[in-house]
């Protein structure tokens, strides 16, 4: 039953599964573990994080091509939420519009962007896809009438989801059972299964042949698969998924703005996950959201700490500042690429197939 | 830079086709003149950066996505330098003027240079060979440029004023075509004629190009293709800060993300002209001026994706860009 519904990829390491568990069941009782409404955000954000950064590895990890546009995809899921609940008012149709649109949108830009840059070269889609996003952020912040420009949209959902809404009026083992929990478990019950969806996928007929491609093109193709189907296939996939990751954000948020979906810092933010967590795994991108949300809630204080100790001498301090943490992170970056490649789970499975 | 025998004309048609078609477009012909002036300008100073960068892929098949760090390095150091030189930027001598400029410009080379030196041995180095890891590693290593370059100067945007002597423009009838941009484009052509005498006429030259076409035969030659390597990295680089100086001239302000701005024209460019080849790149580059100078003038809305929408028609018509090199990947 287990191993089905894992797909038969399973941990193949007791400290990674044990990790797993811990992943699972923490956010599974995170309202209850951790009380308090910063502590719920972290982990509606971390269950986001988790299927983005799966899906990007979809790409990068399974299919060995690297796109600068998951954003993009991530954005337009959050925006198509956004723009429907603005113009239709609260309600679920409003809420099955907005993701319907995303994801069409999301379907036809992929298909063309891949289609038209895979069939050259899978360099070229870095290049291009990294042209096509900042030219989609740019016009994000201008159409404002449509998208709230840099301002962005806040947004009004279904009553039953929204904090306003009470259950009861007696708090559950102290924590109030109002909407936001519900929207809370919503998204753990989506997340569960798009991971599993996903799972499905990599290790499907289709996902081996993905990594045929990745480890070596040419014999790909001359086994006799289309490797431009099957990347462009794969390109489509991870910016479907990624939508869906962007509407769960819009959900969470009742707000979207450029700055919240569409950064290219997000985009960063899911290259070092991927990498850290381990390129090529699903389980990866689990345990590197959370590594990184978390220490992404912390490092920032740790830094200005770390600022205030040494504001005796302004070099160090302006190297130290809060506002510099994209520098340590760019250099967690490089050297995790450098002696890190396989990231967590690489290490851990490897640890435990040589013992 | 092909063969003398068996040019191909037709992409060389291109940009001057480009040209003619906006000026019914834009109806004035001295509006078009102050434009299509500007179009070169600036499709000059985006060669001059993305010929380094060209040169690097084709001849060690290494993609550097940090190739914009040293185009904002350059613009930096230009306003440090410049700001020193105060009573020459002052100056109404345009003679004062450019012994200004061009200390500025020969120090935001040698410190890309320098820098592009470093970029190599610690960031490029290691991951040859390995697309995947280049991309990714040469990303961390714009991040982390331009994160320094806030540390070191500042996260604001600092103004970079032309000197006194190059402002204004001159008047030919009706057309007024400012002096800046004639400058930038002679100071292009220069670099071009450099360029394409070096990769023409010299033994470095005949190497770089043999090697482009087939790395492997060069190297069984006996001759050392990574220190050639090396070499074209650090030129490269000292020249995206020679055009990060010119840019950040042109848009008379320098911000620490322009260089990844400038990036994604520069890639647009070198996939026009064909991954590894001087002369496409100069071709993508004009066209790119041109048709960024244009579609702002005409259609302002457009003006985002006119040029990805220019890529997009050049790779329908010619997949590899306008000149493919034979034996790259």
């Amino acid at each position: 039953m287990l191993r089905r519904l894992l797909s038969n990829d399973l941990p193949r390491s007791k400290v990674l599964a044990v990790l797993l568990i811990a992943v699972l069941l923490g956010l599974a009782f995170a309202p209850f573990v951790f009380p308090g409404v910063k502590a719920l955000n972290v982990a509606a954000k971390i269950l986001v994080f988790i299927v983005l950064v799966a899906s990007f590895d979809l790409l990068l990890g399974y299919t060995g091509i690297v796109s600068f546009a998951h954003t993009m995809f991530f954005g337009i899921g959050a925006y198509g939420i956004a723009i429907a609940a603005t113009r239709m008012g609260a309600g679920w149709d409003a809420v099955a519009v907005g993701l319907a649109c995303s994801l069409a949108v999301s379907l036809v830009l992929a298909l063309a962007i891949g289609l038209f840059s895979l069939r050259v070269r899978a360099i070229f889609f870095a290049m291009i896809t990294l042209a096509v996003a900042s030219a989609f952020q740019t016009l994000a912040s201008q159409l404002s009438e449509f998208t709230g420009g840099e301002d962005g949209l806040s947004f009004r959902l279904p009553e039953i989801i929204s904090p306003s809404f009470e259950f009861s009026e007696e708090p559950f083992l102290g924590v109030s059972l109002d909407g936001r929990l519900l929207c809370y478990y919503l998204l753990f019950v989506v997340a569960v299964v798009l991971v599993l969806a996903l799972l499905r996928i990599v290790n499907s007929p289709f996902g081996r042949v993905l990594q045929a491609i990745r480890e070596n093109e040419f014999r790909a193709e001359a086994i006799g698969y289309r490797v431009v189907v099957y990347r462009t296939l794969s390109a489509v996939l991870s910016a479907l998924f990624a939508t869906l990751a962007g509407a769960m954000l819009a959900l969470w948020l009742r707000y979207n703005g450029p700055d919240t979906s569409l950064s290219f810092e997000i985009m960063i933010d899911v290259l070092l996950i991927v990498v850290i967590g381990g390129m090529g795994t699903v389980y990866g991108a689990a345990i590197g959201a959370v590594l990184f949300v978390v220490a992404q809630s912390y490092l920032q204080d740790l830094l200005r700490l770390g600022n205030e100790a040494v504001s005796g001498l302004p070099w160090l301090a302006a190297l130290l500042s809060p506002d510099r943490w994209l520098l340590w992170l760019g250099l967690l970056f490089v050297l995790s690429v450098y002696y890190f490649p396989t990231g967590i789970v690489g290490k851990l499975r490897a640890r435990s197939s040589a013992r | 830079m092909s063969l003398k025998m068996d040019v191909d004309w037709k992409p060389l048609l291109l940009v001057p086709a480009l040209a003619l078609l906006a000026l019914p477009l834009v109806g004035s012909p001295s509006t078009w003149l102050t434009l299509t002036v500007a179009g070169l300008a600036m499709g000059m100073i985006v060669f001059i950066i993305a010929s380094g960068l060209t040169l690097v892929f084709g001849l060690m098949d290494v993609l550097n996505f940090g190739h914009g760090v040293f185009i904002a390095l350059g613009a930096f150091v230009a306003t440090s330098v410049l700001g020193v030189m105060g009573d020459w930027t002052q100056s109404q001598s345009i003679l004062a003027n450019l012994a200004a400029v061009l200390p500025a410009m020969v120090v935001a080379m040698l410190v890309a240079g320098a820098v592009g030196l470093a970029f190599e041995r610690f960031i490029v180095r290691p991951v040859y060979g390995q697309h995947l890891k280049q991309i990714l590693i040469t990303m961390g290593g714009m991040i982390i440029g331009e994160e320094l370059i806030k540390v070191i100067w500042g996260p604001a945007q600092i103004p970079l004023p032309l000197p006194e002597g190059l402002r204004g423009s001159w008047l030919w009838g009706d057309a007024a075509v400012e002096k800046y941009r004639v400058l930038a484009v002679v100071v292009g052509a220069l670099v071009f004629g450099l360029l394409a005498w070096t990769l023409a006429r010299t033994k470095i030259g005949l190497l770089i190009r043999a090697g482009v076409q087939d790395r492997e035969m060069v190297e069984s030659l006996g001759y050392r293709i990574r220190v050639l390597f090396v070499g074209i990295f650090v030129a490269g680089s000292a020249l995206a800060g020679l055009g990060g100086v010119m840019w950040g001239l042109y848009q008379q302000n320098v911000i620490p993300q322009m260089g990844a701005q400038v990036n994604v024209l520069i890639f647009i460019v070198i996939i026009i002209g064909g991954l590894g080849s001087t002369t496409g790149a100069l071709i993508g580059a004009l066209l790119v001026g041109l048709m960024a100078n244009y579609t702002g003038f005409v259609a302002p809305k457009v003006a985002l994706f006119s040029n990805i929408a220019l890529m997009v028609a050049i790779l329908l018509w010619r997949p590899q860009g306008v000149y493919p090199v034979a034996g790259s990947r």
